[in-house]
């Protein structure tokens, strides 16, 4: 955190100085280990080994927050008798298909009561829900990704959950919850992550003792959990810990996600993503005579405030589509286009290279660097008709075609590559108006200072003319193809010599508008008919009264420490989301110093330091009448709001392809046997559509090969630069503060490896071979781990061949194995070998990885059993 | 006395005279640099911002002089960041005014060589043409049998660098297109 948010750390040594303990686990030593009270060094990739055992102690010695526990969530709710844990059948949970890859996740269900997710992977139960489809389909749906949307969440289709509340029943949550980690025991915890009994045990009682009724721990994480074949389970084992510990919905408490750049919440909220809609409501996925009844069926629940879901996608497409969207039309809904599986950016270089997509917008992003498996990010784009890339500076993206690593080698010469390129030099911040949203998901809006020179322009500007010459040159077309592009609402009042689109007007089309065109102020207010219109229906608010409320900034020292009236955060300008659960069932504080919000009996509502994330005027004592649908559903009691059953989940029943809890899996490719289970990988890990030459898997855990690649190597960042470079390594300051790419590793390592302090190294995977400058460090810890020795070798990746600061990009060496949830690469953990000495240059550099490839015996085969 | 006064100006005498025997204060001011003023205090306007790089989202000031940033330093006002800027954001006035920004609309041919230059509006007119052409060629009003009403011709990846307006308009008009593989950093 001290290194890539090194100005959110200032509160963490705020705490620190007010009596917190801090504790850093991490491979590395870093600015964050320097000033944590403790650091824990672990095996990269082993993280929910770890968790899992702080949760095993924190069940065995009584440690958890029992009455938050039962209250708020699903412990007591009681399994159907066909559900079968990773205990039960050696490291896989029941319903894998094994010839599928993937899970039925019926047999995870709730006794009395099926339940559906409500965000996550809604569309799983298209089928049960909505009638028709078969296996094939499932399959498609599995593959196509939901997983990022925020806070899965369950519905009752039909009966009542059966609850335990003194948590006793052999099948309740909470007694699965105990079998599945009875053996992450701190021996085999130490065994698993290289950390000693000693520091783990310190760890387990420093967090159990500052929680409960009168304390609070956090956590903060970064894609240091995410970038894995089990990343959403990474964070699932954290959400299991928080929640026994009672530290979700209070202050204090929480799981922080960090996210790297400016607007990445924001661009996930408004997504320009493939899965989603705005508002985290899922893109449709391609159903036999599907229309918008039975998309809302499938997709939405009965309770929480999900079931709104139709008011909040009529919304939208009145937004999109405006007068053309009718109820006789089912507001354009058919405009939608259709997912047929994963359309990931993953699937889109295959895509490339399969020459059926053509064109590829870069808008800001640095593929060709910033991706996992690089070359094959360059492959796919040298496939291309045409590339638009939009960017400061003219980073590799932009030039791979002329000084690529691949022109260097001579593998590809510029005029065999047909792909035609267009940069387009992009406007800054300080050039454009606009909102970031950031990691606590405010909106804060940066006000144009100047002009931008030359053809420099805002990617609004951009968009908004692109889309206008589209429709002029589409103006005459009678084709049903282009309806949805000359039906749409493009019509955004521009100012200034540049015509420059207001970015105030789109703002107000996100906040969204009643029939007679005033703002809305209040999701609440989102009607199914189609009388008001809203972009983001999350977002509704940002703009009530007319105000751009993300431009808000009353001075900090002027507010109270919420500081609410300094931007704006979803949902509602709330800061800390689900905050009921910071008062007990009865509405009051937990306790006097952890008090949040509260119910007022007097005022008969409730209050507080935040807004509170609940209807204000629900009591506590509320109990749903039969048959109640939407937010009236939820009781006084169910502080989860966005759950259909009002509750967090330990337990998963539906949403997550790969299991309903957590399990420890080693990584696609480690040096180490999986230690709890047979199992050694997510089984249902993504791969099948990725196996490529440029792509191969190493060999795992003592299997013949193994010892080719012996080390154990993690993708990092550090402070003086920024993601994939382009922001950085092109400016003077940045560059000489962090001149090249280099590697850490430990002095035994270097011994081992006859590795000097500031010479070579060169880094070898199955991908690929890399050259570092080398770093001589105790940062790195040498481990024990399985009674061996391993270390990691320590890679920033923020390097290219262009800008001020050049070196090999890190992600050469990684392969495109994926989390199933969300597809995302596991960077975090590769196995690798390390020699002294610059890489090989041309078709040597290609050979020596072939060498490696032999002595391993890898095939396209390897790596990829499930 | 003039002596007096030149030998006083010495940095060492300074250091070890007013108080600074490290010379990392006041002594280490040299004539010219004491009736120098910071860019902040000449600035015409000063311009409410928010860090462009990571998501802990500081707040910036953005000085402004004869329409030139001149300056960009943290917001002392911000609830999150209190002032602060890290190196990445301290770095903020090289990134938006430095030499390695690029301000030409630039063309590779394929199969070309080199770069060549494109006016603006031509490059316009060419991406809106060959969007139409890759849309059209790629379209699938079905996928084994069932409506998918879209094109998977082109796609884009970006995004989490860029305002939520601009987002929102890419997914709109994208999305309007028929295009589905609209990516960005959030899943990487």
């Amino acid at each position: 955190m001290a290194e890539c948010h090194p100005v959110g750390f200032q509160w963490v040594m705020e705490a620190k100085a007010r009596g917190a303990k801090v504790i850093h686990v991490d491979p590395r030593f870093t600015r964050t280990s320097a000033l944590a009270d403790i650091h824990v060094p672990l095996r990269a990739g082993t993280d929910i080994a770890f968790l899992g055992g702080i949760i095993n102690y924190v069940l065995t010695n009584d440690k958890y927050f029992r009455e938050y526990v039962v209250a708020y969530t699903n412990a007591g709710t009681i399994l159907i008798e066909d559900y079968r844990d990773t205990e039960d059948l050696d490291g896989v949970f029941s319903g894998l298909d094994v010839d599928q890859r993937s899970y039925d996740f019926h047999t995870w269900q709730y006794e009395g009561m099926e339940v559906q997710a409500a965000s996550g992977h809604r569309d799983l139960e298209y089928q049960d829900k909505a009638g028709g489809g078969n296996g094939r389909s499932r399959r498609s749906v599995h593959h196509s990704g939901r997983g990022e949307a925020h806070g899965s969440g369950g519905v009752a289709i039909t009966g009542v959950p059966q609850v335990d509340p003194t948590l006793q029943h052999p099948r309740c949550v909470f007694q699965v919850l105990k079998r599945h980690y009875a053996r992450y025991t701190p021996e085999m915890v130490s065994d698993i992550c290289g950390v000693s009994v000693d520091t783990f045990l310190q760890v387990c009682k420093l967090l159990a003792e500052n929680s409960g009724r009168e304390r609070t721990s956090s956590f903060v994480y970064s894609v240091g959990w995410t970038q894995h074949t089990v990343g959403v389970q990474y964070i699932r084992t954290a959400a299991v810990l928080q929640q026994l510990l009672g530290n979700i919905g209070r202050p204090g408490g929480g799981i922080m996600a960090l996210r790297g750049h400016a607007s990445i919440q924001g661009s996930t909220d408004i997504p320009t993503l493939y899965n989603l809609l705005p508002g985290y409501i899922p893109m449709p996925h391609a159903h036999s005579n599907e229309d918008l009844d039975s998309f809302i069926e499938a997709e939405s629940p009965k309770k929480g405030y999900w079931a709104q879901m139709r008011a909040y996608t009529v919304s939208l497409l009145k937004s999109w589509w405006g007068p053309a969207a009718t109820p006789d039309n089912d507001f354009c809904f058919d405009y939608l286009p259709r997912l047929t599986g994963n359309h990931s950016t993953y699937e889109t270089v295959m895509a490339q290279l399969a020459g059926e997509c053509k064109g590829y917008f870069l808008l800001g992003e640095n593929p060709a660097v910033g991706s996992a498996n690089a070359k094959m990010q360059r492959l796919g784009m040298a496939n291309l008709e045409w590339l638009v890339v939009r960017d400061f500076s003219l980073i590799e993206s932009a030039t791979w075609w002329k000084d690529g690593p691949e022109i260097e080698s001579g593998e590809l010469r510029p005029e065999d590559i047909g792909t035609e390129v267009f940069f387009l030099p992009a406007a800054a911040h300080t050039e454009k108006d606009g909102s970031f949203t950031n990691t606590q998901r405010m909106l804060q809006w940066h006000h144009q200072a100047v002009e931008p020179c030359g053809d420099a322009r805002s990617d609004l500007w951009f968009t908004f003319h692109l889309g206008r010459k589209i429709r002029e040159k589409l103006a005459a077309s009678t084709d049903e193809m282009d309806r949805p592009i000359l039906d749409l609402t493009w019509d955004y009042p521009t100012k200034g010599s540049l015509a420059e689109p207001e970015a105030e007007a789109v703002l107000a089309e996100i906040n969204g508008w009643d029939a007679e065109g005033s703002p809305l102020s209040s999701y609440e207010q989102l009607k199914e008919d189609g009388s008001t219109a809203c972009g983001c229906w999350i977002y509704c608010g940002v703009y009530s009264n007319a105000i751009n409320q993300a431009a808000r900034r009353k001075p900090a020292a002027q507010q109270d420490w919420i500081a609410k009236e300094w931007g704006w955060a979803w949902p509602a300008n709330r800061r800390i989301l689900y905050n009921r659960a910071s008062a007990d069932p009865d509405g009051k504080p937990w306790s006097a110093r952890k008090a949040l919000v509260w119910w007022d009996e007097d005022k008969a509502k409730w209050t507080g330091h935040d807004i509170p994330d609940f209807t204000a005027t629900k009591s506590p004592h509320y109990r749903p009448p039969p048959g109640a649908t939407g937010a009236a559903a939820l009781a006084g009691v169910d502080p989860f709001v966005m759950q259909a059953d009002g509750k967090s989940w330990l337990f998963v029943p539906a949403g997550l392809t790969d299991g309903p809890l957590p399990a420890h899996y080693e990584p696609q490719e480690s040096p180490v046997p999986n230690l709890l289970y047979r199992q050694q990988r997510n089984p249902v890990r993504q791969i099948t559509a990725m196996v490529h030459p440029h792509d191969r898997f190493e060999p795992s855990g003592g299997e013949p090969g193994t010892e080719v690649f012996p080390y154990v190597c993690s993708t990092y960042r550090i402070a003086e630069h920024h993601t994939a470079g382009g922001m950085s390594r092109f400016s003077p300051y940045l560059a000489e503060l962090a001149p090249e790419f280099f590697c850490e590793v430990s002095p035994e390592l270097a011994t081992e490896r006859r590795l000097e302090h500031a010479g070579w190294a060169t880094i070898i995977t199955a991908r690929a071979a890399i050259e570092a400058r080398v770093m001589v460090t105790e940062r790195m810890t040498p481990m024990t781990v399985a009674g061996k020795r391993l270390h990691h070798v320590g890679l920033p990746y923020h390097w290219g061949h262009s800008g001020l600061a050049t070196g090999d990009p890190a992600n050469e060496l990684a392969h495109l194995s994926l989390d199933p949830n969300v597809h995302i690469q596991e960077v975090k953990v590769l196995a690798c070998d390390i020699q002294p000495g610059r890489r090989p240059r041309g078709r040597a550099r290609d050979a020596l990885v072939e060498e490696y490839q032999r002595r391993a015996g890898i095939t396209e085969r390897t790596g990829t059993e499930v | 006395m003039r002596v007096r006064t030149w030998i006083e100006g010495w940095p060492v005498v300074r250091q070890l005279t007013d108080g600074d025997p490290l010379g990392r204060g006041a002594a280490a001011k040299s004539k010219h640099s004491a009736h120098l003023d910071p860019r902040t205090a000449s600035a015409d306007k000063v311009v409410k911002s928010v860090c462009p790089f990571c998501a802990v989202g500081c707040g910036q000031n953005v000085y402004v002089k004869n329409d030139k940033v001149v300056h960009i330093e943290g917001d002392p006002d911000s609830p999150v960041s209190r002032g602060r800027l890290c190196p990445r954001g301290s770095s903020t006035l090289q990134l938006t005014t430095g030499s390695s920004r690029e301000y030409r609309v630039l063309y590779r041919r394929p199969h070309g060589t080199d770069w060549e230059q494109l006016p603006l509006d031509q490059a316009m007119n060419m991406i809106a043409d060959r969007m139409i052409k890759t849309r059209r060629e790629g379209w699938q009003w079905e996928v084994d049998g069932k409506r998918t009403r879209r094109t998977t011709g082109f796609a884009s990846l970006g995004g989490a660098t860029l305002d939520n307006e601009e987002n929102y308009l890419i997914k709109k008009l994208f999305t309007a297109l028929g295009a589905v593989q609209i990516e960005n950093q959030a899943r990487i």
